[in-house]
């Protein structure tokens, strides 16, 4: 899941949406991110590889919106409404996902047990059986 | 090469000595006790045969140190505390040629040092007056140039009298085995510059008879500026070159294994042997041979839970070498395979004694500081007002002493320093305390904790005289990993030098301005 450059990036996501919920005045979607092109990697305890500056859920309310839809702590969110998310500064990442007209907001997640399922079930059921799409994401 | 240099007991000057200081010293140790003979003689036997198989393994040399050494020395004579006198030690050595000898090197060595004296600080002098006694009319005489000549002959040979005094006259600190090789080359050097110099004076000068004065008396200078310049040379030989460290040397003593590192420059063997020793006394604490004895007793306990029986019969000598040897790994192998309760006894012992050693500190403390509180330092006014009951410090002190003297004893009984400190010493050290106004904690402080040796009474600066042990020629360079071993009474000392290495430094520019930072965030917010 880390990014070397020049090198395309593959990735099995899972697609989650989330419908913002209204809390007073403003909406919430329930989680906390960490992470971003401007932070330090190394702090980041979800990551696999130390380097990977990508966007990562660190908190998840319990019972929210988040929850409900299927995201779990420790999800990298590759895209969110076809942004990326996996070379964006935290403040930047923040912004995408609060945007005020934005009801829905549809994330692309992936973590290691993705990774797991689908081979296991490749091996079972054969290579046109994937539930979820691949991504594939060429950096220049 | 094998070279133990024996003649230090002779007390060597190396090179200069005062012959009244010696003989005054002769007299003075006719009167002590010869004990020490048998002892010694016991020391030159010892060394030469090694002892029981079991603790000595190795072929006979001088680096043998046998352990049971000085317990069998000091149980036959009690007397290791005294210095050995110049005749006891001529007596023992089988060679009488060497004693004589020694006598005449000395006396030698002596008259040249005096001779090459004169010759030196004479020859300038002579240089000016042979010219006016022998030619005195043909001479041109000169005016204020020569006088000014003369003036600085004059002030340049004090000065060359007074630097040759401070450094080759003083008495010596010590004697040393062999002789000073730097101090031999430079007298050896100055002695054939004069020469050299009275040779071209006898052809150029006398025999031309030459006239001009001024000529002379230049010639005169020169010569006395070249000795300040050998003496210049002297001063960095002897004293400076020593001056910065180039070794390290550890110092092992060979009884408790207290151990000291020290920095020296580069000096021959005998001479690094002579800063160590010094530095001993200053800075070892004091060698109580009564704290070896509890690990002495464990050791023969060892030995004595065994029981060897020859089953064979007696063999010839050959077959009987062999069977010590095998005898000695029989029993190691014996010791080793029995299950052993003797670690526990000693942790046992040392905690008992810990204990006890704590419970008579706590009561000597509270009896000194008791007493302590019956002294009172009278003010100037009292004394005029009370002048019965008045004692100075001998006196206060001897009032206090039997109060605390039975703890005080009891304390130094356990920690088995009672032979270092006598009562006079006690009472001596306790009027000291009183008349500086010291706390009983101070006064205390100098029987909890051992100090060096050169604090205790002069009957435990133990050996004087030390033997110098090595392998190299004693007047060579100190080098690296060199050993040498230093005896002196019932135990020895270790010196194992490392040359300091070659440091190869480079350096690194950085601009002051080069150093920023970044600020390494982890934060997190809540979408």
């Amino acid at each position: 899941m880390f990014h070397v450059p020049g090198v395309p990036l593959t990735a099995v996501v899972e697609q989650v949406e989330i419908k913002k919920l209204h809390c007073g005045d403003n909406m919430i979607l329930g989680f906390s991110i960490g992470g971003g092109i401007d932070q330090d990697p190394v702090q980041n305890p979800f990551s696999e590889d130390k380097n990977d500056k990508g966007i990562y859920v660190t908190r998840l309310t319990a019972e929210g919106p988040a929850e409900k839809a299927g995201l779990r702590m420790g999800d990298k969110i590759m895209q969110a409404n076809g942004w990326d998310m996996t070379m964006v500064k935290h403040d930047c990442a923040r912004k995408i996902l609060t945007k005020k007209k934005e009801d829905v907001v549809r994330l692309l997640v992936t973590r290691k047990s993705l990774e797991e399922a689908v081979k296991h079930s490749m091996g079972k059921c054969g290579p046109w059986q994937q539930k979820d799409t691949t991504y594939n994401d060429v950096m220049q | 090469m094998d070279t133990e240099s024996n003649y230090s007991g002779y007390s060597y000057y190396s090179g200069r000595s005062r012959g009244s200081h010696r003989h005054r010293e002769r007299s003075r140790d006719r009167h002590k006790p010869r004990g020490k003979d048998s002892r010694s003689e016991k020391s030159v036997t010892i060394n030469a045969a090694p002892a029981e198989p079991l603790l000595d393994d190795s072929a006979p040399g001088e680096q043998v140190q046998d352990d049971n050494w000085g317990e069998t020395t000091t149980a036959v004579t009690g007397t290791s505390e005294h210095s050995l006198s110049q005749e006891d030690v001529v007596r023992i050595t089988k060679d009488l040629e060497d004693s004589v000898g020694l006598d005449c090197r000395r006396y030698l060595t002596l008259t040249l040092a005096v001779v090459l004296g004169l010759l030196v600080f004479l020859t300038p002098l002579a240089f000016l007056v042979l010219p006016h006694l022998l030619w005195p009319e043909k001479l041109r005489i000169c005016g204020t140039a020569c006088e000014g000549l003369f003036i600085s002959v004059a002030f340049k040979l004090l000065i060359l009298l007074l630097a040759v005094w401070a450094l080759f006259f003083r008495p010596p600190r010590a004697g040393l085995p062999r002789v000073f090789v730097f101090r031999a080359l430079l007298a050896v050097l100055v002695l054939l510059f004069v020469l050299s110099y009275w040779l071209f004076y006898g052809v150029r000068i006398l025999d031309s008879q030459d006239e001009d004065y001024q000529g002379i008396v230049q010639y005169a200078v020169s010569l006395v500026d070249a000795l300040l310049f050998i003496h210049y040379l002297a001063i960095v030989l002897l004293e400076l070159r020593q001056l910065r460290p180039c070794f390290s040397v550890c110092v092992t003593r060979s009884t408790d294994g207290e151990t000291r590192h020290y920095n020296l420059g580069q000096l021959s063997i005998q001479r690094a042997a002579l800063a160590i020793l010094e530095r001993y006394y200053c800075d070892f604490p004091v060698h109580n041979p009564a704290l070896l004895s509890a690990s002495k007793s464990r050791a023969a306990k060892h030995l004595a839970g065994l029981k060897v029986y020859n089953v064979d019969g007696p063999g010839n000598n050959a077959a009987a070498a062999g069977l010590a040897h095998s005898q000695s790994r029989a029993m190691i192998a014996a010791a080793a395979r029995r299950r052993d309760t003797s670690h526990n006894e000693l942790y046992y012992e040392e905690a008992e004694h810990e204990r006890r050693v704590r419970k008579r500190k706590a009561r000597l403390v509270v009896a000194v500081e008791e007493a302590f509180t019956h002294i009172k330092r009278m003010q100037e006014e009292e004394q005029k007002k009370a002048p019965g009951d008045v004692m100075d410090p001998r006196e206060a002190a001897q009032a206090i002493f039997p109060s605390m003297a039975r703890a005080l004893q009891k304390y130094l009984r356990t920690t088995k320093q009672q032979h270092c400190h006598s009562m006079e010493s006690i009472q001596q050290h306790l009027a000291f305390c009183i008349s500086s106004s010291l706390t009983p904690k101070a006064f205390l402080e100098s029987y909890l904790s051992s100090g060096p040796t050169l604090q205790y009474s002069r009957d435990h600066w133990l050996a004087r005289r030390w033997t110098l042990v090595s392998e190299a020629p004693v007047t060579s360079g100190l080098k690296d990993a060199t050993v040498f071993l230093l005896r002196g009474g019932d135990f020895s000392l270790v010196a194992t030098s490392r040359k300091i290495p070659y440091i190869q430094m480079s350096e690194e520019y950085v601009d002051p301005k080069s150093h920023k930072f970044v600020l390494r965030l982890q934060s997190e917010t809540s979408v």
